[in-house]
């Protein structure tokens, strides 16, 4: 009795860490001590477990903590910044793996579900089967984003109708496992239907709408997670699941909002594939180019200077030419701010990472709506990499196939210059009409050997 | 398990999702992606479910089969609380900031 109440006990104390945990992310300043107190939930809840009378063989357990901080610890420590949104992928894999595999183990025990009731089954049901399409779907996207895969939506005829089908058995199945659990041929054939589902369903989706999958299936990893806890009857797992899966799904609304996409839009769209009337063409229009010396010369007497990094800028690895680049301006009595898209990296605040890492101090970092306002006042825009998200024909062009989507307000500055590759136009094929406006001019070159010219050329200015 | 249990399950997860919700949507857009990788870590609480069916000795199959989640969930607890860590570490103020831009609380 004393033992129960004392495995109880650790569990509630796990889940009000986690709750002041995540509530301490809300601030920059307070949230390493915050995950350090999530952290100390986590340790409770293990010891908590392990007094478990159940337990009674201690090897196999000590073998999987061992593997698995052997295998942890460099995914925590050694994965670069870039590489972020694949290592998040991966590890929502791992996550909906360990629920799957919970669930199918709960199964078997239970005389291959011939004791297991119609409410666990409901539950165990969709455990297994949100488990299941969770653990390819991220696997399709890590390989994707790890470029394993070609980032472009993988497409075939009848594409979604087979989605559709494989969705459909899956629901079929799991009605039926209900009604009568003890079926181990349907409960493995649910699992084997999920796992093509997770293929079928990410596999068309490219590399550009990354973000809202990931946090899609963050949601979904924490579902399983939380439906875990319903099938094996523990609160902690319900509520950590639960706190998962709002934070997935509050993201993705943020990354659709941010693309101005549905997710029906992202799941079952295939963007990328056939963009026809790439809006308003640029015949007859000639952009300004810009030598490193002429740009330098801007931007050393610039006071009030925005920078707007893009992917590219990821790409190139260009973080640390820009932070130093700044240091210049400041140094000459500047003041640099950076404008964050909301989608300017692979995942959810991914930019904000890789500035940060490259010693960008966060209170210069803001967001889209809070910066704004500020770009009529600039003396210098400085844009790389970024494409879309500055486009002004979101704004006006309804033609446009990214009309609608919320972007910097680029256009309302004195003086933009722009960092570019070439004039080829973005992913999705569109002409951007700010490179073609008066107040722009445009450096081309790859990003990092453009900052690093402009870096000496400030130097001598 | 009984249907009383299940809505019981159903209360909590209910609750604790409205948390999630009313916390979650206070977190700042600089820090999304620590708090995917946070809720990532936090969620590999399965790593409990994992653990009783790695070591209650109900047959090879379970046995197994926890052996491998209990793998996958500590690499998700270990690695996942490492890389967030690591984030959060790197997030500075601007030491030359103002009184009044320190106070920028978001």
């Amino acid at each position: 009795m004393t033992r129960d109440l004392l495995i109880q006990a650790s569990y509630l104390a796990s889940s009000v860490l986690f709750v002041l945990g995540l509530r301490s992310l809300t601030r920059p300043d307070s949230a390493r001590r915050g995950m350090h107190l999530a952290a100390i939930g986590m340790l409770v809840a293990v010891v908590g477990t392990l007094l478990h009378r159940e337990i009674v063989d201690f090897r196999w357990i000590v073998a999987g903590l061992t593997l698995g901080s052997l295998i942890g610890y460099p995914m925590g420590m050694w994965v670069p910044m870039t590489a972020m949104p694949q290592r998040i992928a991966i590890s929502h894999m791992f996550g909906a793996l360990a629920a799957t595999l919970v669930g199918i183990a709960e199964f078997e025990t239970l005389g291959r579900g011939a004791s297991v009731g119609h409410a666990q089954m409901a539950a165990l049901g969709f455990e297994v089967l949100f488990g299941s399409l969770t653990i390819t779907g991220s696997l399709m996207a890590f390989l994707k984003l790890q470029e394993l895969l070609p980032g472009a939506p993988v497409t075939f005829r009848g594409q979604n109708l087979v989605s559709l089908a494989l969705f459909g058995a899956g629901v079929i199945l799991l009605a039926l496992l209900v009604g009568n659990p003890g079926q181990p041929l349907a409960f493995h054939s649910m699992a084997a239907v999920g796992l093509a589902f997770g293929v079928s369903l990410v596999l068309p989706i490219g590399g550009a709408d990354m973000p809202v999958v990931i946090s899609l299936l963050n949601s979904y990893a924490g579902l399983a997670s939380a439906a875990t806890g319903f099938a094996i009857g523990n609160n902690v797992l319900v509520i950590a699941g639960a706190l998962d899966g709002a934070s997935g799904f509050i993201l993705s609304i943020v990354m659709s909002k941010a693309m101005n996409r549905s997710f029906t839009n992202v799941l079952f769209g295939a963007f990328g594939t056939p963009q026809v009337a790439a809006g308003r063409s640029a015949a007859g229009l000639a952009v300004r180019a810009i030598t490193p010396e002429d740009a330098a010369i801007q931007l050393a007497y610039a006071r009030k200077v925005i920078v707007v990094p893009g992917y590219g800028l990821a790409v190139s690895q260009a973080q640390h030419q820009i932070r130093e680049l700044a240091g210049l301006v400041e140094k000459n009595g500047g003041d640099v701010i950076y404008a964050i898209h909301p989608v300017a990296g692979r995942m959810p605040g991914h930019m904000n990472v890789l500035l940060a890492e490259a010693d960008v101090p966060y209170d210069r970092l803001r967001e889209m709506e809070e910066v704004n306002p500020e770009f009529g006042s600039a003396d210098l825009v400085l844009v790389i990499g970024a494409n879309d998200v500055v486009n002004p024909a979101a704004k006006h062009d309804p033609k446009s196939p990214i009309y609608g989507m919320p972007i910097l307000e680029v256009e309302q500055a004195k003086n933009v210059l722009v960092l570019k590759r070439s004039m080829n136009p973005g992913f999705a094929g569109i002409e951007n009409e700010l490179f073609y406006m008066p107040q722009t001019s445009m450096l081309f070159g790859d990003a990092k050997q453009s900052l690093q010219r402009l870096i000496a050329e400030v130097r001598l200015a | 398990m009984t249907t009383t249990a299940l809505v019981q399950s159903l209360y909590v997860f209910v609750l604790a999702g409205f948390v999630g919700f009313l916390v979650i949507t206070r977190v700042p857009a600089l820090l999304h992606t620590p708090l995917m990788s946070a809720t990532n870590a936090i969620s590999a609480i399965s790593l409990v479910g994992s653990l009783v069916a790695a070591g209650a000795d109900r047959g090879r199959t379970a046995t197994v089969l926890g052996f491998v989640a209990v793998t996958s969930a500590t690499i998700n607890v270990v690695g996942g609380f490492l890389i967030t860590d690591r984030m959060l570490k790197m997030f500075r103020r601007d030491p030359k900031a103002g009184p009044e831009e320190r106070g920028r609380g978001r």
